[in-house]
């Protein structure tokens, strides 16, 4: 049965049924929903939940609960985020998995705390410090939301890097008509050999480190991180292609921005544009190859990247065009979200040019 | 013949890095005895700093991970809470503890974390060259206050036993010096109780460990326990500040 459910709450549930046993949080607006249902919902099934002194003191939670084998996670948004990237290079240079919400809002700075996607850049490209990326998600719908959050864990697990949900303020705050999966079984989850449980002593004591001081132990650090990201690319790229079949005009657009599109290309179509969308549902890896082959297609003219920023994710989706056709690109900042009515008068306004 | 003496089975055989003269070695092989003779062999995760002990982790035989600068008591956090069962402790020196680690080890302490902290106070930055520590005297020399430290340029010394006592959360709270065999005793018993602590569940427990850095502060290593002994403890004065 179909449950009313406000974006961050349906996450915070998703994630205990996922085996979310720990949680280590700091109050920042537009998630605080998540940490509150947690501070409740945790104890009921023996997890732990601790409301840190700051992100920095969480993220480092997160890092010795990972570290030491639980299931663990934070919550937050833009400028808490910027404050958990020192965290987020150890615990990938450690290869610890975790998970990691962010409920995007308008930057720089304080910004505001309306939706964004203005954190592109920093979460897909690194953040913190060295050679490091992340599993990125960017749902489109509560329910998406949801059901990544539920499977986050286990993706964490298998690649032993931590999973980023980059929402927005938007996909946090709507409530929508959900399906909650089962609780899943934490005696089914897969045993952590390397993990810091206590038991360790003598030749099978384990140590969790990012530090390598031997630059050639170092670098093939970063070129096992590397391998791990070329699986990544080649098992975990999703995606959506929405009536690219025969599109002359392709957008490229993820989370709340690409609901609105697909309600402007709707209206587009009905007008006789023929106008198709690629949603990226990792952000990391990007599906690259899926917009390399749409921009191979013969019908397509050209590309719009549309965006809660001044144009980020547009430079890899360049990448992924790589000059084929052109690239150009709509968005909106400062926590202003675009309706699908601006968006089709965009692009009827620079067809007819 | 009869063992009169062996080295505790809760340290490797992989020689310390330290210099001549340097306490971390001792406080080691107290904090690893203590573990042992609470026979808490394979339940136990320690927390590694960054600075001098960095590499404590190739040292302490149990499991360990190891924090960034400062955050050894979140860390420390994070594991006990998923590992109540277990023995977890971080050892921090001044600059990651009472610098750049205050918010992380006083929350730990007004939370009443039970886990137990091995502050080692050596008045100065080791691993990076000898830099002003938080923990640096009044008119003591270090690369950044070359001078001397002066209060007016460099602010006072952080008294960290003291203010850690004010809060509700502590169980334990003492400060001890590695200068003679008698105050080594002390130190050693002072680590046990603050272990003894955490196995009975009393919460927060830190032991302040005041400790001679011969290479950067230009000393012997003589003359080095001296100024711990004669200067240090004007500073830092020895004893319980906190006990229930």
């Amino acid at each position: 049965m179909k449950k009313l459910m406000k974006g961050n709450e349906a996450i915070a549930e998703a994630a205990v049924r996922g085996g979310c046993r720990a949680f280590f949080g700091y109050p920042i607006t537009p998630q605080n929903e998540i940490p509150e249902y947690l501070s409740k919902r945790l104890p009921e099934v023996g997890g732990c939940f601790i409301q840190a002194e700051s992100e920095v003191s969480a993220i480092n939670m997160v890092y010795g609960a990972a570290g030491s084998g639980a299931r663990a996670m934070t919550s937050s948004s833009s400028p808490g985020i910027s404050l958990k990237q020192e965290g987020i290079s150890y615990i990938c240079g450690a290869e610890l998995p975790c998970v990691i919400v962010n409920m995007v809002r308008g930057g720089p700075g304080l910004g505001g705390i309306q939706p964004a996607q203005s954190d592109y850049f920093q979460t897909v490209k690194g953040g913190g410090h060295g050679d490091y990326h992340m599993l990125v998600y960017g749902p489109g719908s509560v329910q998406e939301a949801l059901d990544i959050m539920y499977d986050a864990f286990d993706k964490a697990d298998e690649y032993r890097m931590p999973v980023m949900i980059l929402g927005d303020g938007m996909i946090g705050q709507i409530m929508e008509a959900v399906e909650l999966p089962e609780m899943k079984d934490p005696a089914t989850f897969p045993k952590k050999e390397w993990a810091t449980d206590g038991t360790g002593i003598g030749a099978n004591r384990r140590i969790v480190n990012s530090l390598y001081i031997e630059p050639d132990v170092l670098e093939a650090v970063n070129h096992r991180l590397f391998d791990r990201y070329a699986t990544l690319a080649e098992k975990e790229t999703r995606y959506e292609a929405y009536k690219v079949e025969d599109a002359e005009i392709v957008i490229v657009a993820y989370g709340t921005v690409a609901r609105i599109c697909k309600s402007a290309i709707n209206m587009l179509r009905e007008k006789g544009y023929k106008v198709g969308m690629i949603r990226p549902i990792t952000l990391f890896p990007f599906p690259t190859k899926a917009i390399e082959a749409v921009a191979s297609q013969e019908c397509v003219k050209e590309f719009i990247s549309v965006e809660l920023s001044m144009g980020q994710m547009i430079e890899d989706v360049k990448l992924a065009v790589n000059g084929k056709k052109t690239v150009s690109f709509y968005g909106r900042t400062g926590g202003n979200v675009m309706s699908p009515e601006d968006v089709a008068e965009f692009i009827i306004a620079k067809e007819n040019k | 013949m009869a063992v009169v003496f062996k080295k505790t089975s809760m340290l490797t055989d992989v020689p310390f890095h330290y210099c001549p003269g340097c306490g971390h070695g001792i406080a080691h092989r107290l904090v690893a005895e203590c573990l042992e003779e609470l026979n808490l062999q394979g339940k136990v995760v320690g927390i590694a700093p960054v600075g001098c002990a960095v590499f404590a982790y190739n040292y302490f035989n149990c499991d360990v991970q190891e924090a960034a600068h400062g955050r050894a008591p979140a860390v420390a956090t994070g594991v006990k809470r998923c590992n109540p069962d277990k023995v977890v402790f971080a050892y921090q020196g001044d600059g990651d503890l009472a610098s750049i680690g205050t918010a992380e080890i006083i929350h730990a302490a007004a939370r009443g974390e039970n886990i137990t902290v091995i502050f080692i106070n050596n008045a100065i930055y080791g691993m990076t060259g000898g830099q002003m520590a938080p923990t640096t005297l009044l008119g003591q020399k270090a690369t950044t206050c070359q001078l001397g430290r002066n209060v007016a340029l460099n602010g006072n010394p952080i008294r960290v036993s003291e203010m850690l006592a004010t809060l509700d959360g502590p169980s334990y709270i003492a400060r001890v010096a590695l200068t003679d065999p008698a105050n080594v005793t002390k130190a050693k018993r002072a680590i046990k109780k603050a272990f003894e602590n955490q196995v009975a569940g009393k919460g927060f427990s830190m032991v302040e460990v005041l400790s001679p850095c011969p290479t950067n502060w230009g000393v012997s290593p003589i003359d080095a326990v001296k100024y711990v002994k004669e200067e240090m403890t004007k500073q830092f004065p020895l004893g319980v500040y906190k006990d229930c």
